[in-house]
């Protein structure tokens, strides 16, 4: 990724003098009744790859193909590169896009299907060829040029896809969740493909995804969205390290939620009382809470211990039984059952033999995290 | 598709149900007209109706042709299901593409053809014409037509609900009468309803194969409009046209119907 | 093989056998004899009872004559030639009146289609004959069509549209006009919105993504309708001799006549025969159609 190569961090979104390329402005999108988009304020900046997170129906494809032209806002503005885009319609637009269902013409070789937004621009003739060429070599479709859509396969299709979009090099790609129709060994070798694409040729890339995975994977930043709001717009590491609410926090990865009420020790440190006979939980917050106030503790099962003993210096310490053990390969979660009955999930990397694994089912255990393990949140 | 729905469309569809419309509308309006000259309009009147019913000739041509239809559509149902499940399920035997050709080329034979030679066949073997030639043309001609509505039906659904039922125990005729058919049953229940109203439709074939004593209601029909337009044929007209209007929604209805109480029942099970 | 499954074939297998193609043979081999005034009007008949050397003899007086005479006589070429003219203008008529129907049925909201379908199938159902009756009092003389133009002031004398081509072009389009309109639906309605969100992302008008997608993608559709319309209408028997008149020549109605008529089987036969001869290169251009929309598909 960008700012894993270059020297600075890329992080236009942290610098106040850069420029972003698309703005919405308290956009709104209503269909009747039914608010799709709810004043949504958001800055995309270029050669980023920004990706639009949420379950079905939460607004995030309105969004999207508002962007594309094919919806208008019912109210507030949308700009690119500082210039109101409503009146542009979506065949003048320097903005192109990837379908969900790849959208190939069926009646069009892979060539002509790349080379129809060329013909259709102001192109010569002479530099189509070459401009396609170019665009089948780096999605490696060279050999099926002369081939239908019916007769490639499914990635290959999605690749054809990529390129067709890519050919007439908007300042903005579109990708309507342009892996969903892949199985999942091929989803992630796309997905590097993609980034490698987008490093490559230094276009803004939005996509849309609901594979909460996928964005973490590819994004640069990621929104999450709910309802027809942005919740939480931040990097990947930000997202799931620090999530800003139980809904961001339950939607990416695993988390256990715990409900309590906080008592402030000072210097940002809490106890979070949670349940009848359980030591309080100790937490770092950065935010002031006052005393007695609802908070929910989130922990994530990676950042959760299981030994055999107590362990002397853990900040945080339960006991309890194992229920249950998936193994994953990589990686087990166990199951543990608590005294008053909740349970926590506890994940540990197996880089031993499975023969020397230590617990199983029904073994007492200890749980023990750290007090900055977790994040305490108020929503 | 629908948001682009323009006053093109608008208009298009317009003028083009027009167009299927104003024809039978006219012809059913001025079979209550007065006069006897069907493009003047003299007044309202259902004299025709009552010249009709007393038309002894055109009554024993209408039952011809149901007693024609019931049988032929009935035969052409049974012999057309057989057809198309030996066409899907059959799997490979002797003659098997002659058999795909017997069923699909009806289909495409001109109707003068299909007439001419089955009436050279009947004369060859000495058969008499009446209403048995009649049958047997119709229901040559129909279970043609049957058989391509229920092997579509057939080839769609899922071939192993049949293989579940004969790992449950049934004999394939067991696992056809209980498992097969209740599912082909729509399609078999709308071919039977093609194959009647082909029959009843069809004047060429019936000409060719009919005898003086089995005149049915479309020669009744063509001789008697041959002579030019008549308020008594408006009269026919308007009767069949309704039996056939109301026939088909409610058919669509009761389709409908059952659509739209099967997805409430799905959704309702998701829930 | 068990006897069920035997029976399954055999019933329909033998019936087909015996109605379709036993007289199929017979229209044949009618067309290969003479004409004779007799019951029944041709000669050689077939007698079995004379045993292999009246087989042989049987044989021997087939010939092709009938279909020299059909070569020779103008009535025949001509008959055809126009059948021809009559089916190619009136499927194009079709296309052209049917395409914007299902255009527009295509676009319709989805609460609307399901009636939109039953208002093109319903004609269908309804009697053929009633249907092309219905035009007799629209365009004779004094009929509707003329008395609605007088009447707006287009024209001042009737025009003369009963018992000419024009009128027969006006019945085949009216009678098959669901046939062009249900296979075209489909196939837009099959089509992907997306892909023409597509053309105009990628920079066409509605007009040039009309012409560059919607077009191409409906062609199988337009082509099936074609056939449908085109393969009945070569042999139609009803519309030329109920609006066309005596002066429109139509091979069905030859083959009609010289059959009832003139009572001259062998001729007729073999006017039959050349018929399915001059429809067998549709009717196969059109399976190659389908097998490639099918191909399509998958």
């Amino acid at each position: 990724m960008a700012q894993q190569k270059s020297e600075t961090v890329f992080a236009p979104w942290d610098d106040p003098d850069q420029k972003p390329i698309i703005q919405f402005k308290s956009v709104t999108k209503r269909f009747g009744s039914f608010t799709a988009i709810d004043n949504i304020d958001l800055d995309i900046f270029e050669r980023e790859f920004f990706a639009l997170l949420g379950p079905s129906g939460c607004g995030k494809t309105t969004l999207m193909r508002m962007l594309a032209g094919f919806e208008t806002p019912t109210e507030g503005t949308i700009l690119l590169e500082g210039k109101d885009i409503a009146k542009v319609p979506p065949n003048k637009r320097a903005v192109n896009m990837m379908f969900q269902s790849y959208a190939l013409f069926p009646h069009l070789t892979v060539y002509d299907n790349i080379a129809f937004g060329l013909k259709r621009s102001d192109m010569p003739k002479s530099e189509i060829a070459g401009r396609v060429e170019e665009m089948l070599t780096l999605v490696k479709l060279n050999k099926f040029a002369a081939r239908k859509p019916h007769q490639i396969s499914g990635g290959q299709r999605q690749r054809v896809a990529l390129a067709r979009s890519l050919a007439k090099a908007p300042k903005l790609l579109l990708l309507d969740e342009p892996l969903g129709a892949l199985d999942k060994k091929l989803r992630q070798e796309t997905q590097f493909e993609l980034m490698d694409i987008q490093e490559k040729t230094g276009t803004t890339f939005v996509i849309v995804t609901h594979d909460q995975e996928e964005a973490m994977t590819v994004a640069s930043r990621v929104a999450v969205m709910d309802e027809g709001k942005l919740v939480q717009v931040a990097t990947p590491a930000q997202i799931y390290e620090t999530p800003n609410s139980v809904y961001v926090a339950d939607f990416i990865g695993e988390v256990k939620i715990i409900e309590g009420t906080a008592t402030p020790l000072g210097d940002d440190r809490y106890e979070i009382q949670w349940a009848e006979g359980q030591p309080a939980i100790r937490a770092a917050c950065s935010t002031p809470l006052t005393a007695g106030s609802r908070v929910f503790y989130a922990i994530r099962p990676e950042k959760v211990a299981i030994t055999a003993e107590r362990p002397k210096d853990a900040a945080n310490a339960v006991k309890g039984r194992i229920l249950d053990i998936a193994y994953l390969g990589n990686i087990s979660t166990y199951h543990v059952e608590l005294p008053d009955g909740q349970s926590i999930k506890a994940q540990t990397a197996n880089n031993r033999r499975l023969a020397r694994r230590s617990f199983t089912w029904e073994d007492t255990v200890w749980l023990s995290w750290t007090d900055t393990a977790g994040v305490v949140l108020t929503s | 598709m629908n948001r682009r729905f323009s006053w093109f469309n608008a208009t298009s569809l317009t003028l083009g149900f027009a167009f299927l419309y104003i024809p039978i509308v006219i012809l059913v309006i001025y079979s209550f007209n007065e006069s006897k000259l069907v493009t003047v309009w003299a007044g309202f009147s259902t004299k025709w109706y009552g010249e009709l019913i007393k038309n002894e000739a055109f009554l024993d041509a209408a039952k011809v042709t149901i007693q024609v239809a019931i049988l032929s559509s009935t035969f052409a149902t049974v012999l057309g299901t057989m057809a198309a499940y030996v066409m899907v399920r059959g799997g490979r035997f002797m003659g098997r593409t002659l058999f795909t050709g017997m069923i699909y080329a009806p289909l495409v034979m001109p109707e003068v053809i299909t007439g001419l030679s089955l009436l050279l066949l009947f004369i060859s073997i000495g058969l008499d014409r009446g209403v048995t030639t009649i049958v047997l043309a119709h229901t040559t001609f129909s279970l043609c037509y049957v058989s391509v509505v229920v092997s579509s039906r057939l080839v769609s659904f899922d071939r192993s609900i049949e293989e579940a039922a004969l790992d449950l125990g049934c004999t394939p005729f067991d696992a056809f009468r209980s498992v097969t058919l209740p599912i082909i049953a729509p399609a078999v229940i709308s071919g039977w309803l093609l194959a009647f109203t082909l029959s009843l439709d069809d004047l060429v074939i019936a000409s060719f194969t009919s005898g003086p004593s089995s005149t049915t209601l479309p020669i009744k029909i063509f001789s008697a409009v041959r002579l030019g337009v008549s308020p008594e044929i408006n009269a026919l007209s308007t009767i069949m046209i309704s039996i056939v209007t109301v026939g088909v929604i409610t058919a669509s209805l009761i389709s409908k119907r059952s659509i739209t109480r099967r997805r409430d029942e799905e959704q309702k099970a998701d829930q | 093989m068990n006897i069920r499954r035997l029976f399954l074939i055999a019933v329909p297998y033998l019936w087909l056998g015996a109605l379709f193609l036993v007289p199929f043979i017979i229209v044949l081999k009618i067309s290969l004899s003479d004409a004779a005034i007799s019951i029944p009007p041709y000669t050689p008949t077939l007698d079995f009872s004379g045993g292999w050397e009246a087989l042989k003899q049987f044989f021997s007086k087939l010939d092709i004559e009938n279909y020299v005479f059909l070569t020779e006589d103008d009535l025949y070429w001509k008959a055809y030639a126009s059948s021809l003219k009559i089916a190619i203008i009136s499927t194009l008529a079709t296309l052209v009146v049917g395409f914007p129907i299902a255009y527009g049925m295509a676009r319709a909201s989805d609460e609307w289609r399901p009636t939109l379908m039953m208002l093109v199938i319903l004609p269908f159902w309804t009697s053929f004959l009633i249907r092309v009756y219905a035009w007799i009092g629209i365009l004779s003389t004094e009929g509707f069509l003329n008395q609605f133009l007088m009447w707006i002031g287009v024209i001042n004398e009737p025009l003369s549209i009963m018992n000419t081509e024009l009128a027969v072009y006006i019945g085949i389009v009216y009678t098959y006009l669901p046939f062009m309109v249900l296979p075209i639906y489909s196939t837009l309605e099959k089509m992907d919105a997306s892909l023409l969100e597509a053309a105009e992302d990628l920079g066409c008008t509605r007009t040039s993504s009309f012409w560059l997608v919607t077009i191409p993608l409906s062609r199988p559709g337009m082509i099936a309708g074609c056939f449908l319309v085109f393969i009945p209408a070569l042999g139609e028997f009803v519309i030329p001799s109920l609006l066309g008149g005596s002066q429109t020549l139509m091979i069905g109605k030859v083959l009609w006549e010289e059959f009832f008529n003139n009572r001259d089987w062998p001729v007729a036969s073999s006017v039959a025969v050349i018929l399915l001869l001059l429809l067998v290169i549709p009717i196969i251009l059109f399976q190659r159609n389908e097998e490639k929309n099918k191909e399509l598909e998958l």
